[in-house]
């Protein structure tokens, strides 16, 4: 009874996701187009032929087993992986051209938590995309990075240095960051890997919070039992793009089991779980 | 960081105006028959040239090579200031042989280009082969230091020429250090420091985050290869003073110091600036008073004496703090140990008594008499209990009221959540209380009693003292000062 609701409730969403972009494709481009993007590491193509447009105020799951290249993606996105070939757009144009309009989450472990910087020093980085050269952060921006602090309730410990906090606060911390660069399109790298429950919900709750402003977020999850649940729309990576679109239509046995190939065992609870839920 | 990084910015330009324009003192060789004593003394006139010439050039150096060794310790990259010296070698030997002189200009630029070919160097071993960093910087280390002493030995047998001075680059020989040495020190430490002052926020982000940084659309390479630069600028004007060998320590050393002493990058830099400072003045002066000692080893023995005391009385990681806090946390449980006991004595006589006797507090902690004396002393110098005219028995005060209460009441609620959340049998929860009655914040404690739902009696059946119970001066009897624990506080 309540699954259905939500399914009813997530088909309606993605209803007026449809109509959205009807009306944005007349206003303004989409928030991302990728044209036929393959990306190598070592001359060793690790995406293939990536082709997808994502609509405005989408809150999209990307997910895929590991080595699927999910990560690669957000990354070859952002050019911080060269391409081999295709085009990626943000906005309607390149992605240096927009990059203020872009919040980014990078996985947790891709920093040192050792280094001597406090919270608040980590979330007004997310204010130095709008800052010249050589400029300081000014009182405004850290009144809005206190803000952001507030948001994910980690103000306490703004002056904490970040290696003292549990995962589930580092996550936050970073979050916080995205959410001091006041962008409009958010790239989240794993913002749900080794968080507390606590945590979880609290991002999914503000993850919603900004799809709800007209925001549009990718994000990588690795969990697909939750994926469902939490994302309207879902990109299902396996090196390939093996489906994009609601989560309604993707979240299927066959195309999961495509993006899945051979590692049935996980899969096969999911499957079942969705046999008892329709 | 902006007023800071400006006044070392004054120190450095003082140091480099502090050069002498005559020699109209005595040579510190016609001195080499004086005692240590006096030499120390001469030290401190600053009256020789040379002398200053090689104060001012150290404690520039040190200032450098602390800035960018701060980054190269937070970045993790301490092994690549190691490699990068030994690399400049050749460049030196090729800059002697530009024209068979010592001339500053020419050891630098073939020094710093030297330097560059070996960062190079790493950076395609990386890039092409599996290699990782460790190897890419053990293979250009050694292989670069094996090409320069080769030169060296040639340089050596060649005819003509100024050879003299040119085996200091090995450990370093501040004695040696002329005007133009100074000036360039004093340009790359400048240069050094307004380039850290100016872009800190783009050098500490690009450190801690290339990746964020590179979204941001920030140009990444350009202030790493930037800092290299300046990295690879601060060894070759090093080199003089410090030598080869041994540059590669100003650089780590002073900064892992200060990265023992503070969590914040700014307040490291400065930190690492001064150690390297002081540091460069001590290998000075002990090169000095030692009759030209090689300033290296000396600079590094006083950059690893100031490691050593961040590593053993730094405030907040250092050993010996860690050790005083241990102790004196210790001691605390010690006291609120014992302060339980006498609860528990009080406890077991329904509180009708007030005091409490040296030898029932034994009894109950199955101690000596000497040591429940000892406790008592304790406690009384921490006003928790006045003794009385005997000696033999003590009341608490009201702060040790307060105190014991809040122990006994921690172990309780701890005792009972174990048993009602957790279902552990109420004859194992004990000893894990033991522990925590010590640590439990006031907070956790509301929290608690609000999910025992204000539960006043323990797993055992005993009262959980409550809010109401510490106000009270001297003893009481806990079950009828409240009806339902700490609710009754809370409900009027």
């Amino acid at each position: 009874m309540n699954q259905r609701e939500r399914a009813f409730a997530g088909n309606g969403d993605s209803a007026r996701i449809g109509n959205s972009m009807k009306e944005g494709t007349h206003l303004s481009p989409p928030p991302l187009e990728v044209h036929d993007v393959t990306v190598a590491y070592h001359k060793r193509p690790v995406l293939y032929g990536i082709d997808l447009t994502v609509p405005m105020g989408s809150l999209v799951g990307i997910i895929g087993p590991n080595g699927a290249g999910k990560s690669t993606f957000i990354k070859a996105v952002m050019g911080l992986l060269p391409l081999s070939g295709g085009w990626v757009k943000v906005f309607g144009k390149s992605f240096r051209e927009s990059c203020h309009r872009v919040g980014y989450v990078p996985q947790r472990e891709s920093v040192d938590w050792d280094f001597p910087v406090s919270v608040m020093d980590v979330v007004l980085m997310g204010r130095y995309g709008r800052l010249w050269l050589a400029q300081r952060p000014t009182k405004q921006d850290r009144e809005i990075a206190r803000e952001c602090l507030e948001k994910v309730k980690m103000l306490p410990f703004a002056n904490r240095q970040i290696g003292n906090l549990s995962g589930g606060q580092q996550q936050r911390v970073f979050l916080a960051r995205a959410l001091a660069q006041e962008s409009d399109l958010y790239l989240m790298d794993e913002p749900f890997v080794g968080v507390d429950a606590a945590t979880e919900s609290a991002i999914i709750t503000l993850l919603r919070e900004l799809k709800s402003r007209g925001k549009t977020l990718l994000v990588v999850h690795h969990d697909l039992a939750s994926a469902r649940e939490y994302f309207d729309m879902l990109i299902l990576l396996n090196m390939r793009l093996v489906a994009f679109g609601p989560t309604a239509e993707v979240f299927a046995p066959e195309l999961l089991q495509t993006t899945y190939g051979g590692r049935l065992t996980i899969l096969s609870d999911v499957v079942q779980s969705l046999g008892t839920q329709s | 960081m902006k007023l800071p990084g400006l006044a070392l910015l004054l120190a450095v330009v003082g140091l480099a105006l502090i050069i002498p324009e005559a020699a109209e003192a005595a040579r510190i060789n016609e001195l080499s028959d004086s005692t240590l004593g006096d030499r120390a003394a001469r030290f401190f006139t600053f009256k020789d040239p040379s002398l200053r010439n090689a104060l001012a050039g150290s404690m520039l150096l040190g200032v450098c090579c602390g800035l960018m060794g701060a980054f190269l310790v937070v970045r993790k990259l301490s092994l690549l200031g190691d490699a990068l010296s030994h690399a400049v070698l050749p460049g030196v030997a090729l800059g002697f042989l530009w024209n068979m002189s010592k001339d500053p200009l020419a050891i630098f630029i073939g020094a710093t280009l030297a330097g560059l070919l070996g960062a190079g160097t790493v950076q395609l071993l990386r890039a092409t082969t599996k290699h990782k960093e460790d190897a890419a910087l053990g293979f250009v280390l050694a292989s670069f230091f094996g090409v320069g002493i080769c030169l060296f030995t040639m340089i050596q047998n060649l005819p003509g020429g100024n050879k003299s001075g040119l085996d200091k680059f090995m450990f370093g020989q501040a004695a040696a250090l002329g005007r133009g040495d100074v000036i360039l020190l004093g340009v790359v430490t400048a240069l050094a420091l307004v380039a850290v002052v100016v872009f800190y926020k783009e050098y500490a982000i690009t450190s801690f985050d290339a990746g964020f940084a590179r979204s941001l659309g920030m140009p990444v390479q350009l202030f790493h290869y930037s800092l290299m630069l300046l990295l690879a600028f601060a060894i070759v004007s090093s080199l003089q003073a410090v030598g080869v060998v041994l540059v590669s320590a100003m650089l780590v050393i002073p900064a892992a110091a200060a990265f023992l002493l503070t969590d914040r990058l700014g307040i490291m830099l400065i930190l690492s600036a001064i150690f390297g400072m002081v540091s460069g003045g001590a290998g000075a002066f002990f090169s000095f008073v030692g009759r030209n000692l090689p300033t290296g080893p000396f600079m590094v023995l006083a950059a690893g004496s100031v490691f050593a005391a961040a590593l053993f009385f730094g405030p907040r990681h250092g050993i010996f703090s860690r050790w005083l806090r241990q102790r004196s946390r210790s001691a605390r449980i010690l006291r609120e140990n014992t302060l339980k006991a006498i609860y528990h004595v009080l406890e077991d006589q329904d509180f009708a008594i007030e005091q409490v006797s040296t030898r029932e507090l034994a009894e109950r902690r199955r101690e000596t008499l000497e040591e429940a004396q000892h406790q008592l002393g304790t406690l009384r110098r921490h006003q928790y209990v006045t003794m009385s005219s005997d000696g033999d028995s003590a009341s608490l005060t009201p702060e040790g009221w307060h105190r014991a209460c809040e122990i006994v009441r921690n172990h309780r609620l701890w005792e009972l959540y174990l048993t009602n959340a957790a279902h552990l049998a109420p004859d194992h929860v004990h000893e894990d209380a033991e522990k925590i009655e010590h640590i439990l914040g006031e907070e956790t404690v509301r929290m608690l009693e609000k999910r025992l739902n204000y539960a006043n009696r323990d797993p055992h059946g005993r009262l959980i003292p409550g809010l109401e119970d510490m106000r009270f001066a001297a003893v009481r009897h806990p079950g009828q000062q409240r009806a339902t624990g700490f609710g009754s506080a809370a409900n009027h």
